[in-house]
């Protein structure tokens, strides 16, 4: 199927773009490509929220903050004074701890990486199911600076709040160990792994919204972003299909946060500013904000120049300016509508008579 | 708890509540002739400022002043006429991103004209020593301007807006735009108006708070959430719902630093204004049934 | 015991009265019409019945079931369908998909089975494929599948609109208006499509301005005016009543 050969030519285009640097000696282009990729996958996750849920979100730098810090703080916060504790005890006994050296050779005592994967991810849904509940009540304006408003307290809190590290952030967090010789780390050995692994996830998220997309669920968001009042008397409980999506997308803000945390060894209050928020927006416009494919390839490519420093001292400019000029003259995106719409009407066809065929 | 102390925290609070209120009629005045929120309105409080820093180097402070006002009013006037006033009924996700966009553009600039340097007018009588007494509490001299400045502008605002010609003109539109087209008003000059309007007193803000606040590239951005808040917890579209709700953030956020670290001072507007838009989305003095005329 | 029982329901918004005291029943397998006057509160009835609005006072009883102030998709659950009176079509899909809408209640697959295209998940879209052709050729508009709904002339959306509707298999079926800017030649089809419908065993409310749709295929005709029942009784029966001539048809007249 046509959306299969997507994903296929993803993978295929990730191993040329591996294979390119590898031949032409500019493996140095891996770093920021893999820390693309993580920015890519807060991307699609958004998308799929602004394009097929049709809600705004200003505040998704908070999501991604959230499973960073919490990772990061669980990471390096050294447990040995506090072995008494009854609960520090009980994640011992579980085997959830883990010790290592810090940089000066002294032993820390800290919670295991999958561990503290789980528990940041974990507490990105459960704060995103919380606040989902009465912000997505909210429309337009109300909406878009409730989001924004979640945004600037976390942000203000990791820039707060002294176990976060303040202005400086967090540092020294250690690689995350995914099998034996497989880790998500910045070393330098690491880089060809790391740009691999960074790159599978986002394949991986691609297939997978693809597939929702293309499902039940994905039918019914878009049968609630084109008519509410309909898809309520279809018997879709709209509420709890935003609410969904919300998590969902939050999840992949958080993962991606958490990721990007272990490669970049830390994570600084930087990640969790508005601006950033605003970037992920501004990109989802681009890329046609109902388009997944759209999304992604923006989202490399701009996240990818940036890191590079190729727009120089006028990087927010840029996005700002990006924003402006698309939502004027091209509010369906770069890829314009037109040619979205002939696209999915030959797939849909090509599908219905697969389907058709089928015993 | 020392009297004088929280006389001071008051005065503070009210200082700061009188600016985000201006901020929060700015953002009204655009509101309710375009049903647009505009992101950008805490830049021209931003560019009043700066302007009017730059300008004293070789004017005089109140001709300094003057001049920064008129050409944040000319830049406003720019922003609608260039961005906006020839969309055909955009939506109002579209008109969010814009304006966002446009805040960042206009921030970068500053950046680029100014650099990250923290800059202030010169107190507009006597200097940061010079105190007044009154009632019992001495403040600056300054603070005094912020609150003559600032209520000479919500009082003429209000006599501007019941009174002219203009005025009344601006609120038929505001509140039927059809109708007021048909009457032979230009709907769409009144929408530069709005924006020249609220450059123009975001402006003037800007440029008596500096002495006390400073001004840099970026502090429009928490001025405008800070005012949109305001404008929320007043109602939005309700001028005089600001003014209530700026003086009661503005004391509540003052108050705060005794029992919270300055540095969650924003998360603390910020907290309240979720708050009551979770529960009285009309906000604090509005009521529901006006809150459901307006169309989103 | 009827299908949907309706007990002394009433509705204001504001100093208005839309539906007043108003008591019916709608037996299985029967079309009954709802008619009256502009503001008579016909559209408020349905969407009181459908969940949209919550009542101020009375009872709703729907397959033995109170369904009184319910949300709407719940309602929906209960297989009560509807159509609207301006159609409301999903944008950017199918025919085909919009009528695979019309069987959300009857699917299950959440967000863990779309995204990883679980088997059954598969299957349960396979089948339900097969379902929405079926009915999408009962009602002659298979050639239509593949085209996007909105782009359809206004007649097919109406078509396309009830497919939607019918493809809950619902119980009880409510039609907005179904013939509103439809010519003759379609709302002659209309209403042949209706019968067709009633044969299926699917019991039919119907709120219709269009007096000849009406009289011709309803079993019972319920008659409001200012959100108050003035007469519910057969088509023939309902045509010499003289109340409803007087606020009905009079009134028209008097127009």
């Amino acid at each position: 199927m046509r959306k299969h050969s997507g994903v296929l030519g993803l993978a295929a285009a990730v191993a040329a773009v591996q294979l390119l640097t590898a031949w032409t000696g500019t493996g140095f282009y891996l770093t920021q490509l893999t820390m693309s990729a993580y920015y890519a996958l807060v991307i699609i996750g958004l998308c799929l929220l602004m394009g097929y849920a049709g809600q705004i979100s200003l505040g998704h730098a908070g999501f991604f903050a959230i499973g960073g810090y919490i990772s990061a703080f669980l990471t390096t916060f050294d447990l040995t004074q506090h072995r008494e504790n009854a609960v520090v005890a009980a994640l011992a006994k579980a085997h959830l701890l883990v010790t290592r050296q810090d940089l000066y050779g002294f032993e820390i005592l800290h919670v295991k990486p999958w561990a503290a994967f789980l528990a940041a991810v974990a507490a990105a849904v459960v704060i995103a199911w919380i606040i989902a509940g009465p912000v997505l009540k909210l429309k337009g304006h109300y909406l878009a600076m409730a989001t924004l408003g979640f945004g600037i307290i976390v942000f203000r809190i990791v820039l707060g709040a002294a176990v976060f590290g303040e202005a400086d952030g967090l540092s020294e967090v250690p690689p995350f160990v995914i099998l034996p010789g497989l880790e998500v780390s910045g070393g330098l050995s690491a880089r060809v792994s790391n740009y691999y692994i960074a790159w599978s996830l986002v394949i991986a998220g691609m297939w997978s919204l693809l597939n929702l997309v293309d499902s039940r669920v994905g039918r019914a968001l878009k049968s609630i972003h084109g008519a509410e009042e309909a898809a309520r008397a279809m018997g879709v409980d709209t509420a709890r299909f935003k609410l969904k999506t919300f998590v969902m997308s939050a999840a992949f803000a958080a993962v991606a946060g958490v990721l990007l945390t272990h490669y970049n060894g830390g994570i600084g209050p930087s990640e969790a500013s508005v601006m950033k928020s605003v970037r992920y927006v501004a990109i989802v416009a681009v890329g046609g904000t109902a388009n997944l494919w759209g999304a992604l390839v923006m989202g490399s490519v701009l996240n990818f120049l940036s890191l590079r420093g190729y727009f120089g001292s006028f990087d927010d400019a840029v996005f700002g300016a990006i924003l402006i000029l698309i939502m004027l003259f091209a509010p369906e995106g770069i890829v314009g509508g037109h040619i979205t719409q002939k696209l999915k009407r030959v797939f849909s066809r090509s599908k219905g008579e697969a389907v058709d065929a089928a015993p | 708890m020392d009297m004088e102390l929280l006389l001071l925290y008051l005065v503070a609070g009210v200082t700061y509540g009188i600016i985000y209120a201006i901020v929060a009629i700015g953002f009204n005045i655009i509101y309710n002739t375009t049903g647009i929120i505009n992101f950008a309105q805490g830049e021209f409080v931003m560019l009043g400022g700066m302007t009017a820093v730059t300008l004293n180097a070789f004017l005089p402070l109140p001709a300094a002043i003057v001049l920064a006002v008129i050409l944040t009013m000319a830049v406003g006037a720019l922003i609608e006429i260039i961005f906006i006033r020839w969309l055909v009924s955009p939506s109002v996700l579209r008109m969010i991103i814009i304006t966002i966009g446009i805040s960042i553009v206009v921030r970068e600039a500053a950046l680029h004209i100014w650099h990250e340097g923290v800059r202030a007018l010169p107190y507009f009588t006597g200097n940061e020593i010079t105190s007044v007494s009154l009632a019992g509490v001495r403040m600056s001299p300054q603070v005094l301007w912020v609150l003559g400045i600032c209520s000479v502008m919500v009082v003429a605002l209000n006599l501007f807006f019941h009174y002219t010609f203009l005025g009344r003109q601006m609120r038929a539109c505001a509140s039927n735009r059809e109708a007021a087209r048909l009457c032979g008003i230009s709907a769409k000059n009144m929408v530069t108006l709005s924006f020249v309007l609220s450059a123009g007193i975001g402006a003037l803000a800007g440029c008596v708070i500096s002495p006390i606040t400073y001004v840099q590239y970026d502090s429009g951005t928490g001025l405008a959430i800070k005012g949109f808040a305001v404008a929320i917890l007043g109602g939005l579209g309700n001028s005089m719902g600001a003014v209530a709700a700026g003086l009661l953030l503005g004391v509540l956020e003052s108050f705060s630093i005794m029992v919270m670290p300055t540095a969650y001072k924003d998360a603390i507007a910020i907290s309240i204004m979720l708050g009551v838009l979770f529960v009285r989305p009309s906000g604090l003095f509005g009521s529901r049934e006006a809150a459901k005329l307006k169309e989103f | 015991m009827p299908l949907l029982d309706v007990s002394s329901l009433n509705k204001r918004f504001g100093g208005l009265h839309a539906v007043k005291d108003l008591s019916f029943a709608v037996q299985e397998g029967s079309i009954k019409s709802v008619i009256g006057p502009n503001g008579a509160g016909k559209t408020t009835l349905f969407n009181l019945l459908s969940g949209f609005l919550k009542p101020d006072g009375g009872d709703i009883t729907f397959r033995g079931e109170k369904t009184t102030g319910q949300a709407p998709h719940r309602v929906a659950r209960l297989r009560m369908a509807r159509t609207f009176q301006h159609i409301q079509l999903f944008p950017h899909m199918s025919v085909l998909e919009n009528v695979m809408m019309g069987r959300h209640i009857h699917t299950s697959a959440g967000f863990i089975a779309g995204m990883l295209h679980l088997p059954w998940s598969l299957k349960e879209t396979s089948s339900n494929l097969d379902t929405c052709r079926e009915i999408l050729d009962l009602l002659g508009i298979a050639e239509l599948a593949d085209q996007e709904a909105t782009s359809l002339a206004y007649g097919r959306q109406r078509v396309v609109e009830i497919a939607r509707a019918m493809a809950g298999e619902p119980a009880l079926l409510l039609l907005d208006e179904p013939a509103a800017g439809l010519n003759m030649r379609e709302t002659a089809e209309m209403s042949e499509l209706i019968g067709r419908i009633r044969q299926m065993g699917i019991t039919v409310l119907i709120v219709e301005h269009d007096m000849s749709l009406v009289m011709g295929i309803s079993d019972e005709i319920l008659v409001l005016s200012y959100g108050r029942k003035i007469a519910e009784d057969t088509p023939r029966n309902i045509q010499k009543n003289s109340e409803v001539i007087r606020v009905y048809l009079g009134g028209e007249d008097d127009a």
